[in-house]
Formats: structure tokens, sequence, C-alpha cells
């Protein structure tokens, strides 16, 4: 397993902000050569620490004032195919990622929708229609903070 | 104020946050050019807030991921600011969501192993006020 410097740490934390800074402004901020700061970069991908990016949109100006996560239960009555189910749940516009977890609920859903009227309409005419889906639980989204974590 | 052609940009942007500017305007059939001024203006209206790397935790040696739902004692005041003020404490807890449904609180708490989550429940989570109620969901 790869070990950390303060260097690494403030590189990543510099990269959770914007991953799109090239190395030379990388290492400006961080008092190393653009060489230096393009070797730890390529060592952080080369670990898996960095392996992919995200980009962080506004749904709210997008038109999607409300994001709900449903928790699924499948049905237990009648043989439910798993499969079935993730694939007819993939294909919904609106589910923006599915989880699968152990608990109550099987799997963990984060819908996105204009308004609550026209989450109802996404309820009621694809999620509620999908094979094997049992009982759901909706929690409204109201705030959402990533951390930064132990690296920070 | 977006048009067809943002949209089919954000969603091939989206789909691939690490393309390089050529390879995004290709795929959203635009000049690279027109692509650059059209992410410019996404990102002055504040819709694009932030292309950033996500850090893979298991690759630093956190292997476990435990979803933690609270329930939070709802009749004081500060219930929730002041339970929130605890969990940004803790740097095990990358995320924090807050609800409005039966679910108050969704903590991700990520640790090396299910002994170092069990020894930051109890020394940290356990410890937060205003806790009703809690269930924890290991993430697969």
């Amino acid at each position: 397993m790869i070990e950390l410097d303060t260097t690494d740490r403030a590189l990543l934390r510099l990269l959770v902000e914007d991953a799109t800074q090239t190395a030379s402004a990388l290492g400006r901020q961080l008092g190393l050569s653009q060489p230096a700061a393009w070797r730890r970069i390529r060592r952080l991908q080369e670990a898996g620490v960095l392996k992919s990016q995200r980009l962080d949109l506004n749904a709210e100006a997008l038109g999607f004032g409300v994001t709900v996560f449903l928790g699924v239960k499948l049905a237990t009555k009648g043989r439910v195919s798993i499969a079935d189910f993730e694939r007819a749940v993939s294909a919904i516009p609106e589910v923006q990622t599915v989880e699968h977890i152990l608990g109550l609920y099987d799997y963990r859903l984060r819908v996105v929708a204009r308004d609550i009227s026209d989450f109802e309409r996404v309820l009621r005419r694809r999620i509620m229609m999908l094979p094997g889906v049992g009982d759901v639980e909706a929690n409204v989204l109201l705030s959402e903070e990533r951390r930064p974590g132990p690296s920070g | 104020m977006l048009d067809d052609t943002d949209r089919r940009l954000l969603r091939q942007y989206q789909h691939g946050p690490d393309a390089a500017l050529a390879e995004l305007a290709e795929q959203a059939g635009l000049t690279p050019g027109t692509c650059a001024r059209r992410l410019e203006r996404l990102r002055e209206a504040g819709i694009i807030r932030a292309n950033r790397a996500v850090i893979d935790w298991r690759a630093l040696g956190y292997e476990v991921e435990v979803s933690l739902r609270v329930t939070l004692e709802k009749s004081k005041p500060r219930a929730f600011d002041d339970f929130l003020l605890a969990a940004r404490d803790v740097p095990e807890i990358v995320e924090i969501q807050t609800f409005l449904g039966r679910v108050d609180v969704r903590l991700s708490v990520i640790a090396r192993d299910m002994a170092h989550y069990q020894a930051i429940y109890r020394s940290a989570i356990l410890a937060f006020p205003n806790i009703a109620d809690k269930e924890a969901k290991k993430n697969l």
C-alpha cells in the first residue's frame, strides 16, 4: 500500500477541488517544480488512488430541484430476477445511481426530479412498475456535503 | 437558457469527465473552440461547479465503507447543527446528507477494517449529540 506525505495529501485536496489543473499550476501552489508535481500525480494514479473524476453539476440550475433517495426492497413473493430489476432500473433516466446494499432494503436509488409532482410521476409510473419491486421508502435530500476524508 | 447542444455536451462530459477537450468536442459534435466556449459559459453560469478527482480510499487501505442512518431528537432547536458539527470533526466521515423522511441524517464512514470501524463508532460516533436512533448498512 502507498504511503502519503503531507505534500501528497495537499495535492489530493487540490485535485478534489479541481482535477483539471495542470501539473505546473499544482506545483506552484505546493512549491514544487512542474516535473516534481507531475511525478507525484503519476505515482498516485499508478497506485490507484486517483482513478476517476466526477463532474459536479448544479442540479437545481439544470431544472432538477428535487433529489430523493429511495430504499427499495424486492418482493419475496414469486421468483424475482435481480438481473431484470437492475436492467430496468438502470434504464430510468431520472435514476442517477443504483447501489446494492445490505440491510433493511436491497437497493438504494438516487432519483432526481423537477419538483415534487414530477417526482410523484417518476415514482408511480416508473419505480412502482419495476419488476419485483416491493417496499419502497423515500427520503427527500435536504443537504449534502462531501468531506475531505482522512487525507485532509 | 440551456439548449439541446448544451445538454448533449453535459451528458458526454458527465459520462467521461477525464476526456481531453478535443475528444469531448468530437463526441458532442462540436469544434474544439465552440466546445471550450460552451464549457466556459456553463462554468460561469454555475451549472458546472467543478470537475473533481475521486479518491479511491481502498487504494489507501480503507477497505470498509459503512452507511449510517441516523434519526435525531428533533425537539431540540439545535439538534441538527450540533450533530453536524460533531460529525465534521471525524475525518473518516466522508459524506454527510440530511433528509426529510424517516431518516434525518446519513453518514458515509470509511475505515481500514471492521475493527477500525468499531473503534471509530465507539470512540466518536456514539458520543454525537441528539441521536434518537441509528442503523448501519455495509455497502456491497
